[in-house]
């Protein structure tokens, strides 16, 4: 037996999630564990109707249910001025609906009772008066002359069109077109899915009727912003609400806006004056909250015969659904879509994009979707491999000749963002190298000639992530910084206080272990506080990939204050200038006098003790902090599917997944892989299965978990992860952030391999998700187009 | 969370008590075994039962999976994982064993029961599809006693059966005969998901006859789950692939499958042709000993 050296973890690298301790015994505490004394329960009614006009509600035998306090009507708040809230996109959006229903589950009346099971009982006990309206499901037909106007609530609105963007050079672009020798386009629809989180949206609210605070436990992936914008909306003073995030069970960005559950708890809590819970299921959940993508795109490519891509240009239209309430930085209506020109050097590169209104649920930027870097991912890697299918060239070397050279950084784009650094040529070799690329490429051949269908798919992906520059990046005029707050008690043991709210990610690991790198302190001695805004400094919250870029960075520069201040305290100690002394990895030592050292425990109890400090040294050991990011990071990375295809049934084996990801510094490698290995399955999921499609009545088809599938094991291959590291010469740590990166990746790779295997078949483009129908419906000659999400 | 709406509940401590519960209750009553396709529905309030009567008491009388005599007899009140669990069941039939590796996932099969999947009627149900390949009987018991019913015989419609209200499903039986062998085919968008279509065969040979042969077809809207027009052209016929293919035609053509998202109406049609054939192909590879 060989005996290994108990040493506690410190710093980066692979060590077990702290929080897991609780989460793997069933001890998180999640927003419907909480109970509160006299707690009452609220569930909301839902609009059966797309689009309708409301001529009645009848709450009566609602509320002469015996267990029902109260039922709130879209009238009752139209009394107290919160019938509306202002949405994350400076839209606005019915709490409860007044005039009209939009689409299929909104919200149209709150009951309020004594237990959830009265509650939802009484739902049904109220009687609407709807009066049908034409639907407009189709946002191709949104902008039709004769299209019924949703948002006729807004005044001067007189069709759908929310708004027009563009990005690039158009005069260039189309230069660049006239005179290419190769132009290709192609139709792309990223359909409508969702991130169906397993922890649905929910919250409690607790008004004090004494002292006027409001505590609201929610499903919160920015309590600092949700706090604020409460304190807008409601017009309670800011210092008097407190949101507490606790764990929460998966995000995806699903949980960044703010719904109208969460503010009729609120308004029933104020209403009743008891604590209000309302959770909402798992129909109403996929009905009525974020929703991602729905991305209508025309890519076209120009390129020489010999295969150099010479510009893109592109036009989208997206979307929104009723309510125009995408979260995202709000001066960016089509997120950060800039960056469809991918990771390819380009002469020319334009791109508009419309959004328009339809009869469907609002949202449009959740599932990790890197504020809409995963549809531009998605339009260029297919673009890349629709020209390789017209050149009748290899999709990697195709790419290869065309990736932005090492050399090239800091580069910026045809769009105008500066991409930090990267070696683009590197990872996609060592993906090949992996995957044994030709190998592959050999067995297809000898496959193809016994008719069998084998798929290869590459995609390569740059990323934007760290939202954002304060001066170019904000939600409703909050700048995107981020605060940190680092205090080291007594005895060296530290508490980490973050603006950033986990869903899963691990930050009360990953911060812990970005403090104890640069304090020489064990993992295990740090604690990180979150998801409450009396407790944490104010700050965005995590979504973008944006905790490790700016909250990771804050933490590294608290950390290093507390460093230098711990010097001063080391040099009281040591009775030495300051300047005679260095950091060396967990103390700080005497130049040239090894012995003489102190650690940040000893510095600590002498910060707190009657040791006499230097002239203008506070004393204690803490220190706070502010982080404005000077620029986003761009991880990036080069994905290789492998499946077969079964022509009989059309059914799709992902054989093989080949995933190299750059994302700067790995803190935690187990955790970065354990991202990785969640947005790839995403990636085959929206690839091959997921759709949130509707009928032409505007009615959702798919709010169950029976009709919306998530992937299991048996769907997704054992992945096979590579990495190379680049560091981000910006950032503290240069690290990168990686939530988003696999998901923004992977889709491309499957639908590129799925493509690649029934090529024989003349089939250039498909849309997802390929499901067995949709390939059997391309090998026999029928166009794959899911076109409206509805089949 | 979903919640049913209000309802009673009972639970049996014996068969004729939960037959006496029936009548009592009843024909708004519904018996509850697993509850994996019963309670989802009531949570979403599609069923709306006024009484529940729990029959996972009598797990002593309906649980069993043995062989009598000629028969495998299976318990109404078996779990899924214990048809996939059990090697009498598998040695005779290996159509359930490759059936239930297919339904749903380990949770649900830990739970689910044979006689509740059969009950419940689902126009997708996998089960249904292999027992009309078996050509299966169900013994069923009400107040008057006990009846067998050819559980090609047993399904009227979507979600619905010739059980009377206080009927209970007691077990079914299938005849083991020689030279037989058996199989199931299915496709699903993803593991756990209902058939896009799913095709069973069972077939006895005499050397390279088809003596005898039973088709089942689930989710293609095939009447009572079978295709009696392609058994009875494949019957005497040689154990051939192409008289596989030509008996899938068949079945498929005689099969009215309905379009959703899970496909149209001619791939399914397609799939019904492609996996009836599939299966009768290892059905008669096992038949002959080719394959387990």
């Amino acid at each position: 037996m060989t005996t290994v050296e108990e040493r506690p973890h410190t710093g980066f690298g692979r060590t077990l999630r702290k929080e897991d301790v609780r989460l793997v015994r069933g001890k998180g505490n999640y927003v419907d564990d909480v109970r509160l004394p006299g707690m009452l329960h609220g569930a909301l009614l839902r609009s059966p109707y797309a689009h309708a006009k409301i001529n009645s509600i009848d709450t009566s035998a609602a509320e002469a249910h015996p267990k029902v306090l109260a039922v709130i009507t879209g009238e009752t708040l139209k009394g107290l001025g919160l019938a509306w809230m202002p949405t994350l996109s400076y839209d606005v959006q019915a709490v409860l609906a007044t005039d009209k229903v939009r689409y299929q589950g909104q919200e149209v009346a709150f009951v309020i009772a004594e237990d959830h099971y009265s509650a939802r009982d009484a739902v049904e006990l109220i009687e609407v008066d709807y009066e049908p309206l034409p639907v407009v499901a189709d946002a191709k037909k949104a902008m039709a002359a004769d299209a019924p106007v949703i948002r006729d609530d807004k005044e001067g609105q007189t069709d759908n069109h929310i708004f027009d963007w563009e990005s690039g050079d158009q005069a260039e672009t189309d230069a660049v077109f006239a005179n290419a020798e190769v132009v290709v386009a192609e139709d792309i629809l990223y359909p409508r899915v969702h991130p169906a989180p397993l922890e649905t949206c929910g919250s409690v609210a607790d008004m004090d009727p004494v002292t006027g605070k409001l505590t609201l436990y929610t499903t919160s992936q920015a309590p600092h912003a949700h706090r604020t914008v409460y304190a807008l909306v409601a017009g309670l003073p800011e210092h008097k609400i407190r949101v507490i995030s606790p764990d929460i069970g998966g995000g995806f960005g699903n949980k960044v806006g703010i719904y109208p559950g969460y503010v009729m708890s609120i308004v029933g809590s104020i209403v009743t004056g008891k604590p209000v819970k309302w959770v909402e299921d798992r129909a109403e959940h996929l009905m009525s909250t974020a929703f991602a993508r729905d991305y209508h795109m025309r890519g076209e490519i120009a390129a020489t015969k010999d295969g150099k891509i010479l510009g893109l240009r592109v036009k989208v239209l997206a979307d929104h659904g009723a309510f125009n309430a995408t979260a995202q930085p709000t001066k960016f209506p089509a997120g950060f879509f800039h960056v469809f020109t991918g990771s390819y050097d380009l002469q020319a590169a334009h791109c508009t994009v419309t959004g328009v209104y339809t009869n469907k649920a609002p949202g449009g930027v959740a599932y990790a979707c890197s504020f809409r870097i995963t549809e531009a991912v998605y339009l260029v890697e297919r673009m890349v491999d629709v020209l390789a299918y017209e050149l009748k060239a290899d999709p990697a070397e195709l790419r290869m000749k065309n990736l932005i050279q090492p050399e090239q950084f800091p580069y910026t784009t045809k769009t105008g963002w500066e991409y930090d650094s990267g070696d683009y040529p590197k990872a996609l070799q060592l993906a090949m190298d992996m995957a044994g690329y030709d190998e592959l490429r050999k067995e297809q051949a000898e496959k193809r000639e016994r008719g069998e269908l084998m798929g290869i798919g590459v995609a390569f992906f740059t990323e934007a992530v760290g939202a954002g520059p304060r001066k170019h990046m904000d939600i409703l005029g909050l700048g995107m910084a981020d605060g940190a707050e680092l205090r080291i008690h007594p005895t060296g043991k530290a508490v980490l206080r973050i603006s950033v709210k986990t869903q899963g990610q691990g930050h009360e690991t990953t911060f812990a272990q970005i403090v104890g790198n640069e304090l020489g302190l064990p993992t295990a001695d740090i604690e990180v506080v979150h998801g409450d805004t009396d407790q944490t400094p104010f700050g965005l919250g995590t979504y973008g990939s944006r905790s490790t870029p700016v909250s990771g960075a804050a933490t590294a520069l608290v950390a290093r204050k507390i460093r230098d201040k711990a010097k001063i305290v080391a040099s009281a100690m040591l009775e030495v200038s300051p300047d005679d002394l260095e950091w060396e990895g967990n103390r700080w030592q005497v130049k040239g006098d090894p012995e003489q050292g102190k650690t940040i425990q000893e510095i600590a109890l002498a910060a707190h003790s009657s040791l006499e400090l230097p002239e203008g040294v506070e004393g204690h050991l803490d220190a706070t902090t502010v982080y404005n990011p000077p620029n986003l990071t761009y991880p990036f990375g080069a994905y290789i599917c492998v499946v077969d295809v079964d022509k009989g049934t059309g059914g799709v084996k992902v054989r093989r997944f080949i995933a190299v990801d750059d994302c700067g510094v790995r803190i935690n490698p187990m955790i970065v892989e354990g991202q990785v290995h969640g947005g790839l399955a995403d990636g085959v999921g929206m690839a091959l299965m997921q759709v949130i499609a509707f009928d032409e009545e505007g009615n959702h088809l798919g709010a169950s978990f029976m009709d919306y599938l998530l992937p299991t094991s048996l769907e997704c291959p054992s992945w096979e992860l590579g990495e190379t590291t680049t560091p981000s010469p910006h950032h503290p740590i240069g690290a990168k952030g990686v939530g988003e990166s696999a998901t923004v990746g992977s889709p491309c790779a499957v639908v590129n391999a799925v493509l690649d295997a029934i090529k024989p078949y003349g089939v250039r483009h498909a849309d997802m998700p390929l499901t067995p129908a949709a390939v059997w419906g391309a090998l026999n000659g029928r166009p794959i187009r899911t076109d409206l999400a509805i089949p | 969370m979903q919640v049913p709406a209000p309802f009673t509940y009972e639970r049996a401590t014996s068969v004729e008590h939960a037959i006496a519960l029936l009548g009592e209750l009843g024909p708004e009553a519904r018996v509850v075994a697993g509850g994996h396709s019963l309670i989802p529905m009531m949570k979403l309030r599609l069923a709306r039962p006024d009484a529940l009567v729990d029959i996972n008491g009598l797990g002593a009388e309906l649980a069993q999976i043995r062989v009598d005599g000629d028969d495998l007899v299976i318990g109404s009140l078996a779990r899924h994982a214990d048809l996939l669990g059990s090697a009498v069941a598998g040695e005779h039939f290996p159509i359930f064993h490759d059936a239930e590796k297919v339904i749903a996932d380990p949770v649900v099969r830990n739970f689910g029961t044979v006689g509740g999947s059969l009950c419940q009627a689902d126009p997708a149900e996998d089960l249904a599809a292999v027992f009309a390949a078996l050509d299966g009987v169900a013994t069923l018991r009400g107040p008057a006693g006990v009846r067998q019913v050819r559980v090609r015989e047993l399904h009227v419609g979507p979600y619905e059966t010739v059980l009377a209200p206080d009927e209970l499903m007691l077990e079914l039986r299938v005849a083991i005969r020689p030279g037989g062998g058996s199989a199931y085919e299915k496709v699903e968008r993803r593991v756990g998901d209902y058939p896009v279509a799913a095709a069973g065969a069972a077939v006895w040979l005499d050397g390279d006859t088809v003596r005898d042969v039973g088709i089942g077809l689930t989710a293609v809207g095939a009447e009572h789950f079978a295709a009696p027009e392609a058994e009875a052209a494949l019957r005497g016929q040689p154990a051939t692939e192409e008289s596989f293919r030509a008996a899938g035609q068949l079945a498929a053509e005689h099969c009215n499958p309905s379009a959703d998202q899970r496909g149209p109406v001619d791939y399914k049609r397609h799939l019904a042709a492609e996996l009836t054939t599939r299966a009768l192909l290892r059905a008669a590879a096992r038949a002959r000993g080719q394959e387990a």
